[in-house]
C-alpha cells in the first residue's frame, strides 16, 4: 500500500501536466460555442427579399433539393470583417461553383443594396432578417457567420467569423471537401 | 457651489442606475417582466460568454431579452421559454449547466476533491494520535532514564 502510494505525486503531476499541456494548446478556442445544429436538419424560416434588391428572398425551402451541398452565408454591411470575407465568398462562387445564399443581417435594406452594388452580388437569393429573429433560429452570435448545409437540408457545418486568411481558407475548403460541395483538387 | 454640486450629484447617481434592460424592452406587466428579469439572470449572452443576458448589452442579448418576453407574453412557462433558448444555443447558453452524463465529471469533481481531502486529513489526524500513545516504559528502562539525569545533573560526564 505504502509503495502505491508513493506513485501517487507522479500520478498528480501527470494529470495535471496533461490538463495544462490541453490548455495551452494553441489551437484549442476557448471562447468556441459548440452548434446544436449541427448534423440536424436547418430551422424552418421564410425571409423577404432586401428591398430595393432583385434578388429573391430566402425560405428554407430554397436550401434544399439542389445536387450539392451549398453555403448560407450571414453578413450585414455594417460589419467590417463581411467585407474582407466577401472576396473569399465570390472567389469560391466564380471559381470553385459553390452555390451561395445569404443572410442579411439587421441591415437597412438601403445599405445592403449600395453594398452589394459596390463589391458585386455572388449571392443567388438573400433574406432581410431585420429584427434578427431568424439569426436566433440558427443560433448565431453575431456577423459574419457560415453555414454548410447538406442536400437534404442537414447543417453539415458552421464556422463562425469571417473565412479570410490562409488558415481559415484551408480550414472551410476542408469542410466544403469533405461535405461534398468542392471537389478534391491536387494543386 | 450649486452649480458644481448638481453635476457631482449627477455624476454619481447615473452610472448607479444604468443597466442593459432598456425601458423600451420592458414588459407593461410587472409580474411578466420580473419573471423575465429572472430567466434572463440564467441566460448566458453568446458574444460576451461570462455574461447573462440581462447585464449585457451587445445586440444578440438584447435580441433575446425581447424573445424572452415575447414568448412571456404568449404564455409560455419559465422552463418553456429556457427550452426554447436551449434548443437553439445548447447547453452553453444556460449558465447553471444540466445534470447529465457529459457534465458528471463538472458536477462530481467539487464533491469527489472535498471526500479526498478530507480522507487524507483525517488519516493524517489518526496517524497522529497513534504516534502520542507510545508504550509506556519498563521498571528497568524508569531506572536508567533516572540515573541518566542524576548523572547529568551532578555533572559526572560518564
Amino acid at each position: 500500500m505504502k509503495r502505491i502510494l508513493a506513485f501517487a505525486p507522479l500520478v498528480i503531476a501527470v494529470i495535471f501536466g496533461g490538463f495544462f499541456l490541453w490548455g495551452l494548446n494553441p489551437n484549442r478556442d476557448p471562447s468556441e460555442i459548440p452548434s446544436v445544429l449541427i448534423e440536424q436538419p436547418a430551422p424552418e424560416f421564410e425571409l423577404a427579399a432586401v428591398e430595393g434588391l432583385e434578388t429573391p428572398g430566402l425560405s428554407r425551402a430554397d436550401l434544399t433539393g439542389h445536387d450539392r451541398p451549398i453555403v448560407l452565408n450571414v453578413f450585414a454591411s455594417w460589419c467590417v470583417p463581411c467585407r474582407a470575407e466577401h472576396t473569399v465568398l465570390t472567389n469560391l462562387v466564380e471559381r470553385d461553383g459553390i452555390r451561395l445564399f445569404g443572410i442579411n443581417y439587421k441591415d437597412k435594406p438601403k445599405d445592403a443594396v449600395r453594398w452589394l452594388a459596390n463589391l458585386g452580388n455572388p449571392y443567388e437569393r438573400i433574406g432581410s432578417d431585420l429584427n434578427g429573429r431568424i439569426g436566433i433560429e440558427w443560433g448565431i452570435s453575431g456577423v459574419p457567420e457560415s453555414f454548410i448545409i447538406g442536400t437534404d437540408g442537414t447543417v453539415l457545418f458552421r464556422y463562425v467569423g469571417p473565412v479570410v486568411g490562409d488558415e481559415a481558407i484551408a480550414k472551410f475548403r476542408e469542410a466544403l471537401t469533405q461535405a461534398g460541395a468542392l471537389e478534391e483538387r491536387n494543386s | 457651489m450649486h452649480r458644481l454640486l448638481v453635476p457631482l450629484v449627477f455624476m454619481i447617481l447615473l452610472p448607479l442606475s444604468a443597466q442593459a434592460v432598456e425601458p423600451d424592452e420592458m414588459l407593461a406587466d410587472p409580474v411578466l417582466e420580473e419573471r423575465a428579469r429572472v430567466i434572463s439572470k440564467d441566460l448566458r449572452c453568446v458574444v460576451c460568454q461570462n455574461q447573462d443576458i440581462d447585464s449585457s448589452n451587445a445586440g444578440v442579448a438584447r435580441d433575446l431579452r425581447l424573445l424572452v418576453r415575447e414568448r412571456l407574453l404568449e404564455g409560455d412557462s419559465n422552463n418553456q421559454v429556457m427550452a426554447y433558448i436551449q434548443a437553439r444555443y445548447g447547453d452553453y447558453v444556460l449558465l447553471k449547466p444540466p445534470f447529465k452524463p457529459s457534465t458528471y465529471a463538472l458536477w462530481g469533481t467539487p464533491i469527489a476533491l472535498t471526500l479526498i481531502a478530507l480522507l487524507f486529513g483525517l488519516n493524517i489526524v489518526m496517524r497522529g494520535r497513534r504516534k502520542s500513545a507510545l508504550p509506556e516504559l519498563t521498571e528497568a528502562e524508569e531506572r536508567q532514564v533516572a540515573k541518566f539525569i542524576d548523572n547529568e545533573k551532578s555533572g559526572d560526564p560518564s
